[in-house]
């Protein structure tokens, strides 16, 4: 018996989330009263998940995973999760999670509940409650198969550590790599992208144009942060599409979203709900935003963009 | 080439979301629903490939007859035939094993899904079809072309994309990006005449249990009113000293 945990690492270092998913892990093995294994695909350092939880890692490296590649990932750790008899299998919300969760659902023949917020509400009958109707309600749901797949939504638990120590070890099951090969990658190695961002400052239609976008990347350069756009700032071409958040581009669930100059329509609030902290500077006391913010100024995004650079510049060169 | 899109019959965007008998069913009352916008690109992307490469496109729904009119939409937009297996949709990994007996059935060369419904938000479908019947699959897929049995496909990741090649049979969770949004079509009046006379077939469904079950929903408790600063000074110290956010 074991909880199985996927950890997801980019260039051998594990990512945030890939914590996060320990620490929820271990906040299951401590119901279930058994412990975490954690599945490391050509991470760096594997010990370090014992901080969070895990009291085994298993190390998988082989050259047919260098790339990613659901099929194989998928393998993997349902191999994994055969070995470690797990009864549950812990996964993220990141793109390559969700690729590889109904595969692996299948494979294992078990029942599978994506963007999980909180620890199960008990463990037998295995109660989770997770989002749905893109962020406007939450579901009750029973996982009711041997083996259960958990997806956890991104900050929904946070980091935790514990004084576990973990054991290693090599691991190298049968891979099926299926016929899907990677052509060519295309990714932006400087920029913070905004599924890993803690902040993101998002700008939309009431910036005017693409030529104001410097204050913007400034004020995201201050903070840290991911840069985003309502949906018809990428619509007409003033931001990458990349960067469009809501129903129909990229969720963010982000600890802190700026919007500058967006109105808060329901399929753009559909996408940043889950973000912790939202603060909203409009010059339109009615816009529909302020009623889903924490935090709001009411005012020209030319003037309080460049003062909130100041001050935050100034923040930061006291609080360093 | 055969093609299946998956279609998810969804409340329109802008629905207010509530529920009844003790907050276990999602109330239809007043809601529009629509072609879940997913699909919606990939059903577009199939008609390229119907006017093009001389495909022939089926689309396919597991629902109750309420969802026969989406159907309907989906033939008036341009798919030949349409196939609604007769159940309640109720946890995706059934609704995979419904489709995926179709695509076996069928012979399907390509099953377009999208990355995941507006509602219940499983992101499962497509990937379960996939791995029930055999097929490749890629998700979150923003381009596609296919010449004979090869494909290259472009899928979003986190901080990028890739370019992808693989062979049918295919399986894909499409996206924005397959299409544009100036690509969808609105149904005209041709199209809507002569959906009434194309087959919609309704099957029985296999009998199959389901792996999860939704007990109970619950709406997010009602935000507390948000805090209006006049002054950046007052909120870089809220951001700090109360939401602890920077
Ligand atoms: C099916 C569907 C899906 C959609 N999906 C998405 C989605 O995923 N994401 C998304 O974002 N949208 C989406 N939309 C579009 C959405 O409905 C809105 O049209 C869009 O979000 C509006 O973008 P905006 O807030 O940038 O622009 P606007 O609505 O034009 O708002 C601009 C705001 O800027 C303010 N403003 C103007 N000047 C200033 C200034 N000087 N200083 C400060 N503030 C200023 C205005 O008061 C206004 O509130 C979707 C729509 C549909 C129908
Ligand atoms: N009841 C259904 N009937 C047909 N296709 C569906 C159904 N539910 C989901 N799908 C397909 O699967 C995709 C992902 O849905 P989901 O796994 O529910 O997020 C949708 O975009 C559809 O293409």
């Amino acid at each position: 018996m074991s909880v199985l945990v996927y950890t997801e690492s980019d260039g051998g270092k594990f990512k945030k989330i890939a914590q996060e998913a320990v620490s929820y892990a271990k906040g299951i093995a401590d119901m279930l009263g058994t412990s975490v294994t954690a599945v490391a695909v050509h991470a760096e350092n594997v010990s370090e998940l014992g901080t969070f939880g895990a009291s085994k890692v298993l190390e998988v490296s082989n050259d047919s995973l260098k790339n990613f590649n659901a099929e194989a990932y998928a393998s993997v750790v349902a191999e994994a999760a055969k070995k470690e008899n797990a009864q549950v299998v812990v996964l993220t919300s990141s793109i390559n999670s969700k690729f590889i969760a109904p595969l692996l659902a299948v494979k294992l023949d078990a029942g599978y509940v994506p963007n999980v917020v909180t620890l199960p509400e008990s463990a037998s009958p295995f109660k989770v409650k997770h989002s749905v109707f893109s962020n406007k309600a939450f579901s009750h749901t029973e996982i009711k198969t041997n083996t259960k797949i958990v997806g956890l939504a991104k900050n929904a638990f946070g980091v935790k550590e514990h004084n576990t120590s973990a054991t290693t070890e090599a691991f190298s099951p049968e891979i099926s790599s299926g016929n899907v090969e990677v052509v060519s990658v295309d990714k932006a190695t400087d920029k913070i992208t905004i599924a890993d961002a803690e902040i993101v400052v998002s700008g939309g239609r009431g910036l005017k144009g693409p030529e104001n976008w410097g204050m913007i990347e400034e004020l995201a350069n201050v903070l840290g942060a991911a840069t985003a756009c309502s949906k018809p700032v990428s619509d007409m071409g003033w931001r990458p599409h990349s960067e469009h958040v809501g129903q129909t581009g990229k969720p963010v669930a982000s600890n802190l979203y700026i919007a500058i100059g967006i109105s808060g329509a329901i399929q753009h609030l559909a996408g940043i709900n889950s973000s912790k902290v939202k603060v909203v500077i409009n010059n339109d006391p009615e816009a529909p935003f302020f009623k889903a913010a924490d935090y709001g100024i009411v005012g020209d995004a030319f003037e309080v963009v460049p003062q909130l650079i100041e001050k935050l510049k100034e923040f930061k060169s006291q609080n360093a | 080439m055969k093609i299946l899109v998956c279609i998810s019959h969804v409340p329109d965007t802008t629905s207010k979301i509530n529920f009844t008998e003790g907050d276990t069913k999602f109330d239809t009352n007043g809601v529009q629903f629509v072609i879940n916008p997913n699909d919606e690109f990939g059903l577009t992307r199939a008609m390229w490939f119907k006017e093009k490469q001389g495909a022939t496109v089926h689309v396919a729904n597991v629902g109750g007859p309420e969802t026969e009119p989406t159907l309907r939409k989906a033939l008036a937009i341009g798919a030949d035939e349409a196939i609604r297996i007769n159940t309640v949709a109720t946890d995706g990994y059934s609704v995979a094993k419904q489709l995926a007996n179709v695509v076996k059935e069928g012979g399907y060369d390509l099953v377009i899904g999208g990355r995941e419904s507006i509602d219940y938000n499983g992101g499962m479908v497509p990937g379960m079809i996939a791995q029930l019947t055999g097929a490749n699959f890629i998700n979150t897929c923003i381009g596609l072309e296919v010449e004979g049995n090869n494909a290259t496909a472009v899928r979003e990741m986190d901080g990028g994309k890739e370019t992808l090649k693989t062979t049918l049979p295919l399986v894909i969770g499409g996206q924005k990006g397959l299409v544009e949004e100036s690509d969808l079509r609105i149904p005209n009046m041709r199209g809507i005449m002569q959906a009434r006379s194309k087959p919609l077939h309704v099957k029985e469904a296999v009998d199959i249990s389901n792996e999860t079950a939704s007990i109970q929903f619950e709406k997010p408790a009602p935000k507390g009113a948000v805090k209006l600063v006049d002054n950046v000074e007052d909120l870089v110290n809220l951001l700090h000293n109360e939401a602890k956010a920077i």
